[in-house]
Formats: structure tokens, C-alpha cells, sequence
């Protein structure tokens, strides 16, 4: 298992940064797509409510392996070639942001109404209380479930490989298949998620706490 | 720019102009089947301190609210010192001069509503620095004055989760004055408040009158309402059903209904 991990060791290293690139990439991204969904069901003309609302309905009804293989194999037929790696990111932000836009809908839900009437009463505009008065007080409520999002969504990024993308799980996949050795090289892949989602959830934990004793 | 500097060449101070006055106009306003404003007009000059005074449900929040539109009026206009709005209509421009007439007609609520992520000062600068795009330097100076002024000089950097109601209730009139308003629309401002807490906020607004402040006051303090008030207004049932100065007010009350509701407050 040592020399199976001393000879992979600079492709892992290369492919756990690009499993960390593409989470982070990709969360990033899910959680703008998540605000304008969000902000479109709550706020938005009836039409694009109706419409957001489907969006979220389809991309959480449907597995996210068929969506990726969707855009990368599906798109090309239809004229519109896109990259792996941009296929992935695309699929994710908007797989990911269908689940946060729920959060943040709760979120900014959770704010008492008087706060969008005292910002308003001061003469300041939608977008202005949004960004000023709701968000801030939002992003307290639902910190949690966006570190769970942000863990699921460096799992995620595992299903990039199905399209050919050379993250921590295909290479374990490569490695394993030219050397023989799958069970090491995936227990090894498996230990470095989740080390990872680990140093993850100390930092999750540490964000909330500092969160809670704001403001006070 | 500020109302000093513009007063500074030779534009009259907003508090000082004597044409400015508030009018709302035949308001009207139902909540489904349920007509709360009957046609409701008033006239306001400047300086003046008006009590509105009624029976829950009578509509006296309602009308404040629709005065500076937080609840759409169905019927009537609301001029604020020139600048009017009228009932009906969309699009960007009528929002735009929504807010600036918001930006006129400050308003206190009964539940402070403060900003809970923004210290003292960071809520009564908040507008000046959205709104009116002050400098956060300028903005604070003029924060940490108005917060003096209502006597929490040493609350500042505090957050409203440490303050008192009544602390509170007087951050949200320093953040209302910080937009320098015409106007200040208070809501029962002392109704979420223990008694031992009310007076610290009337003697905060009694000390706004003096200063020559329009105040609209929505209250059931019979007491400040004797003393400040320059006239006060009856309601009941989405109507104004009578209206005079505090002495004959209190002394006379035409309407059998005004003196049914005075007995029961008194
Ligand atoms: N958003 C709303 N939707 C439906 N009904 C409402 C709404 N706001 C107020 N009402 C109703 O309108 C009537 C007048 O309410 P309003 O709050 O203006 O009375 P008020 O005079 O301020 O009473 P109080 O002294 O209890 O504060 C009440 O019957 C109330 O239930
Ligand atoms: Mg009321």
C-alpha cells in the first residue's frame, strides 16, 4: 500500500487540487445561481417564479450523473460542444444551485418583515435592503446547510470523471486499472475525501460558532 | 449634499422653509373586504405636532403606512413639501420618487425594528450612507451627534441585542433623523415598551418637538399628548371622526364616540 501510495503520490496530489479547483469553482457559481433562483421565486413576476420553480423541481428530481452526461454527450448532438472541465463546472453550479436557492429562500424568508419596512423607510430601494439588511442576516441562518452543501458538492465533483475528467477518483481508477492494486488506490482516494470534508467540517463548525456570537 | 451646505448658499434649510407642508388626500385603503381607510385627509405644517388617537382597528396604522406607502394606498395622494405621489401607477419612476418621499417622512414602529447586524451607529447611518451617499466619515460624525442627542452617547458600538426597548425605540429616531427628514411618522412608539421605559422616549421626542421637528404620533399617551401635541386627531372606523387642540380635545369632546374612547384611556 506505501509504495502502491509512493508512486501515485504526484498524480493524487495533482488531482486533489483539481477536485478542490472544481469544488470550490463550483460551489462558488451554485451559490449565485442559487440567490437568483431564490430572489426570482420569491420576488420575481409570476412567470419566472413558475419557471424557477420547475428548474428546481427538475434538477432535484433527476440524478446528477444523467444531468452531467446530459450536457457533455447530450449538448454536442444539439450543436453546442463544451469542454469537460466547463461541462462539469456548468452541470454542478446548477445542480448544487437548485438546492441552495431552497436554503436561501428559507433564509431570507427567516428575516422578519419589519427589517425590508425599516430599510425601506429610510428611503433605500429593493436591491439595496437585499444586499444590505436581508442577505447579511440570512447568511446566519443558513451557514449549516451551506457547509453541508459545500461537502457534498467535493463528493460531487467524483462524477467528473465519468466524462474524463483526471480528479481524485479517476485516478484512482487509472492507477488502479494499469497497476492492479483498486482496492489500495481507492481506500486511499476514499481516506483523502474524506480528510479533506473533515478539515471541512472543523471549519464549518468554526465559521457557525463565530456566526452565533456576532451581533451580541 | 447636506441641508447645511445647502443652506450655506442661500437654499433654505428644510426645517425652515415655511411653504412646506404635509398633506395626505383621500386616502382610502381595504384589505380584501375590509375597508380600513374611508377617505382620510390631513394637512400638516410644518412644526406642527400632531397625536392620532382611536380605537384599535380603526385604521391609524394603516393611515401612517400609507403615508409614506409601506401599504399601497387604493385612493388619495400624499404630498410631502412639494414632492407628491399619488395612489395607483407602477414603473421606475414612481418607485424613485416613493423613496425620495420615504427619504422626507421618517417613521418610527412600535417593534424598533432595528438592524440587528449593525451596531448603534451603523443603523442610524445606514441611510445617510445608502440613501443619500454621504462619506462614511461625514456619516458617522453625523451618526455619533444624533445618537448623543437622544442621549446614548455611550452606546455607539453597541449592538441592539445589548440595548434596552427603550434604548432601542431611540436609535430608530436617530436613525429617522439622520435622513433629515420633514417629517417623523411614529407608531406606537412606547406600545412594545415596560411603562418605567416610556418616558425616556417621550422626553426624547418631547425634546424633537421643542426642537421644531413635524411629528405625526400615533399614541394612546393621553399625558404627552396634552403637552406636545399642537393638535390631535380622532379616529374611528376609517374616518377622522374629530379633531382640535390637546385643551378642547380633552375638555370638550364633541363626538359621543371620542368621549367613549376618552374615558376608557383616561
Ligand atoms: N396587511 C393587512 N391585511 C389584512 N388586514 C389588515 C392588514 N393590516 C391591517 N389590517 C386590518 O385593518 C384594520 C385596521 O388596522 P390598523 O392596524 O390600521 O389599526 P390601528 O388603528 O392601528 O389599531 P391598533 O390600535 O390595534 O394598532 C384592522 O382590522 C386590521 O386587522
Ligand atoms: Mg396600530
Amino acid at each position: 500500500m506505501l509504495e502502491t501510495l509512493r508512486n501515485a503520490a504526484p498524480f493524487l496530489l495533482q488531482a486533489l487540487w483539481t477536485t478542490l479547483w472544481l469544488g470550490v469553482v463550483s460551489f462558488a457559481l451554485s451559490l449565485a445561481v442559487g440567490l437568483l433562483v431564490a430572489v426570482v421565486r420569491l420576488y420575481g413576476p409570476p412567470i419566472l417564479r413558475l419557471l424557477a420553480a420547475a428548474f428546481v423541481s427538475v434538477v432535484r428530481g433527476t440524478p446528477l450523473l444523467t444531468q452531467i452526461l446530459l450536457v457533455y454527450y447530450g449538448l454536442p448532438q444539439l450543436g453546442v460542444t463544451i469542454e469537460a472541465i466547463p461541462a462539469v463546472i456548468l452541470t454542478l453550479a446548477l445542480h448544487a444551485g437548485a438546492y441552495t436557492s431552497e436554503d436561501i429562500r428559507g433564509g431570507m424568508q427567516s428575516v422578519d418583515r419589519g427589517q425590508w419596512e425599516a430599510g425601506y423607510t429610510v428611503g433605500m430601494s429593493f436591491a439595496q435592503v437585499l444586499r444590505r439588511i436581508i442577505l447579511p442576516q440570512a447568511v446566519q441562518v443558513i451557514t449549516p446547510s451551506l457547509g453541508n452543501r459545500f461537502i457534498t458538492m467535493i463528493k460531487d465533483t467524483s462524477l467528473a470523471s465519468v466524462v474524463t475528467v483526471v480528479e481524485l477518483t479517476r485516478v484512482a481508477e487509472q492507477v488502479g486499472s494499469a497497476t492492479f492494486r483498486y482496492i489500495e488506490m481507492f481506500v486511499i482516494v476514499a481516506i483523502i475525501y474524506w480528510g479533506a470534508n473533515s478539515l471541512l467540517s472543523v471549519g464549518q463548525a468554526r465559521l457557525e460558532r463565530h456566526l452565533r456570537r456576532a451581533y451580541q | 449634499m447636506n441641508p447645511e451646505e445647502l443652506h450655506a448658499q442661500g437654499i433654505p434649510h428644510p426645517h425652515q422653509s415655511r411653504a412646506c407642508q404635509i398633506r395626505a388626500e383621500g386616502l382610502h385603503k381595504r384589505f380584501g373586504a375590509l375597508e380600513v381607510l374611508k377617505g382620510v385627509s390631513l394637512s400638516i405644517n410644518k412644526g406642527e405636532v400632531v397625536v392620532i388617537m382611536g380605537p384599535s382597528g380603526s385604521g391609524k396604522t394603516t393611515l401612517i403606512r400609507c403615508i409614506n406607502f409601506l401599504e399601497e394606498p387604493d385612493q388619495g395622494r400624499v404630498m410631502v413639501c412639494g414632492l407628491e405621489v399619488e395612489s395607483g401607477g407602477r414603473g421606475g419612476e414612481r418607485g424613485r420618487r416613493i423613496r425620495q418621499l420615504r427619504a422626507k417622512a421618517g417613521m418610527v414602529f412600535q417593534s424598533f425594528n432595528l438592524f440587528p447586524h449593525m451596531t448603534a451607529l451603523g443603523n442610524v447611518i445606514e441611510g445617510p450612507l445608502q440613501v443619500l451617499r454621504m462619506s462614511k466619515a461625514e456619516a458617522e460624525v453625523l451618526g455619533v451627534q444624533l445618537l448623543a442627542k437622544v442621549g446614548l452617547d455611550a452606546k455607539v458600538h453597541e449592538y441592539p441585542s445589548r440595548l434596552s426597548g427603550g434604548q432601542k425605540q431611540r436609535v430608530a429616531i436617530a436613525r429617522a433623523l439622520a435622513m433629515s427628514p420633514e417629517v417623523v411618522l411614529f407608531d406606537e412608539p412606547t406600545s412594545a415598551l415596560d411603562p418605567e421605559l416610556h418616558e425616556e422616549v417621550l422626553q426624547t421626542m418631547r425634546q424633537l418637538a421643542k426642537d421644531g421637528m413635524t411629528m405625526i404620533v400615533v399614541t394612546h399617551e393621553v399625558k404627552f399628548a396634552r403637552e406636545v401635541a399642537d393638535r390631535v386627531i380622532f379616529m374611528d372606523g376609517g374616518v377622522i371622526v374629530e379633531e382640535g387642540p390637546p385643551a378642547e380635545f380633552f375638555a370638550n369632546p364633541r363626538h359621543p364616540r371620542t368621549r367613549a374612547f376618552l374615558r376608557l384611556v383616561e
